[in-house]
């Protein structure tokens, strides 16, 4: 028998409560089939593919890897809270689509949350440094050269109209 | 579900972490998680008890005593990694940092974990070893310090007791103006290092003071190269210098897997320290594998 806790967490800006959290779900299980937020997508399960990047508190991290319950009392960003509104995209997600940044979109979730936290940051990168901010992210289908392309184009848009 | 049953514990306080150990049976405490989550994930280790110490108070902080760095064991890599103190007064640890993992890694991952998981090839571990560092550890009986060249007892395991818990680990400081330098081998940016060469230099009056080499990966825990030391140490920096007496690297005891032979071991080794310590120097500005990350 697994103990189960109740949580309180803040998810793109709604608030759920839960009561009889099973302490030993991933946070990434609990998003999925706990809320049905199916955008965080699992490649691997164990912290190789980034799949599964939310952001907690602001920050990138692997959902996989945390517990529902460490989640308690937290914020997190998944993929489904960055668009502003149902009927437009962030930029970072036009310009994914403009620049063929996806095929299957099995890696998207991730490459997107990571890049959200990283062009905060570093709003005007080089090529090689938004490589090496999605060096944790795997994706099978694109060769990420559409990626690169978005990641570089999408800090151009972001600049031209900040948040 | 992946992980298998556990009872989940999350203190917040150190005594009472460490009042938990003493009483539960086969419990394992968690972090960073960047570890330990795989692992239970995969059900490569089934505890029956979890302690997380992410809720636990006031071990998250880095901060400078007389000469030395001190940082909290959960002070996550990220926060060593955008350290003004860190980079200004012990670059070589921001240098290792930005080799580990990635950046969703180093947001969770904690400096007291890494320490305690001793992975062969983690840059931390090596950080600590060329730093000649000290990890303090609370236990029942009140705090105790080991020295870092003590700290491995073997393969992944720290030589703590069960109910101790490392709480920080102090860097005694190289003196202003050193130089250092981190450098490693992986198949891909972010992969675990097969070999990594960590170099600290002191150079007075044109000659090497002091110098401290270290090698990860080649063995259960990192070597220091101290024939290499001891070589160099009262000489003038040259790459000649530097790649004659990293030749003696050959000859640490290396250890073989599916990554790479023992001979492959040695031979970067050789290599690696030579570059880490002409990097440090700074006679490695055109060198092509000098890429800037
Ligand atoms: S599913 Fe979490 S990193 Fe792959
Ligand atoms: S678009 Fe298919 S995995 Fe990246």
């Amino acid at each position: 028998m697994s103990e189960k806790r109740a949580i309180t967490v803040t998810v793109n800006g709604t608030k759920y409560e839960r009561k009889e959290v099973p302490v030993r779900i991933t946070l990434a299980d609990f998003i999925r089939y706990d809320l049905g937020l199916t955008g965080t997508h699992l490649g691997c399960e164990h912290g190789v593919c980034g799949a599964c990047t939310i952001l907690l508190d602001g920050k990138s991290a692997r959902s996989c890897l945390m517990l529902a319950v460490q989640a308690d009392g937290h914020e997190i960003l998944t993929v489904e809270g960055i668009a502003p509104s149902e009927d437009k995209l962030h930029p970072l997600q036009e310009a994914f689509r403009d620049n063929h940044g996806l095929q299957c979109g099995f890696c998207t979730p991730g490459m997107l949350t990571t890049l959200l936290e990283f062009l905060r940051d570093n709003p005007d990168p080089t090529e090689q440094e938004v490589r090496i901010a999605i060096s944790g992210n795997l994706c099978r289908c694109t060769g990420y050269q559409g990626i690169v392309l978005a990641a570089l184009d999408a800090a151009k848009r972001m600049r031209a109209t900040p948040a | 579900m992946k992980p298998p049953p556990f009872q989940y514990h999350d203190p917040k306080t150190v005594a009472e972490a460490v009042g938990l150990l003493g009483t539960l049976d086969n419990a394992k405490l968690l972090a960073g998680g960047q570890s330990l989550m795989p692992m239970l994930n995969m059900r490569f280790v089934l505890p029956d008890h979890v302690i997380d110490l992410n809720r636990v108070d006031g071990l998250s902080y880095i901060k400078e005593n007389g000469g030395t760095l001190e940082i909290g064991a959960m002070t996550r890599q990220r926060d060593v990694e955008f350290s003004d103190l860190v980079r200004a007064k012990c670059p070589l640890l921001h240098q290792a940092i930005m080799h580990i993992g990635h950046r969703q890694t180093r947001n969770r991952g904690t400096i007291g974990g890494s320490l305690c998981h001793l992975d062969p090839a983690a840059e931390l571990v090596s950080v600590a070893m060329a730093m000649d560092a000290t990890v303090v550890v609370s236990g029942p009986n009140g705090q105790r310090e080991i020295k870092f060249a003590d700290f491995p007892a073997g393969y992944l395991t720290p030589s703590i007791e069960l109910n101790e818990i490392v709480t920080a680990v102090r860097l005694p400081l190289w003196p202003a103006g050193h130089k250092s330098a981190f450098v490693e081998f992986s198949r891909r940016h972010g992969d675990f290092a097969i070999v990594s060469a960590a170099a600290l230099l002191a150079i007075d009056g044109g000659k090497i003071a002091r110098a401290s080499v270290t090698i990860g990966g080649v063995a259960v825990a990192p070597v220091r190269a101290t024939d290499v030391e001891k070589q160099i140490t009262g000489q003038a920096p040259s790459s000649d210098l530097f790649r004659k007496a990293c030749e003696s690297c050959r000859s640490i005891e290396a250890m073989s897997d599916i990554h790479a032979s023992a001979d492959y071991r040695q031979h970067l080794a050789a290599v690696l320290s030579r570059r880490a310590l002409e990097k440090a120097a700074g006679l490695a500005e055109n060198a092509p594998w000098n890429r800037k990350h």
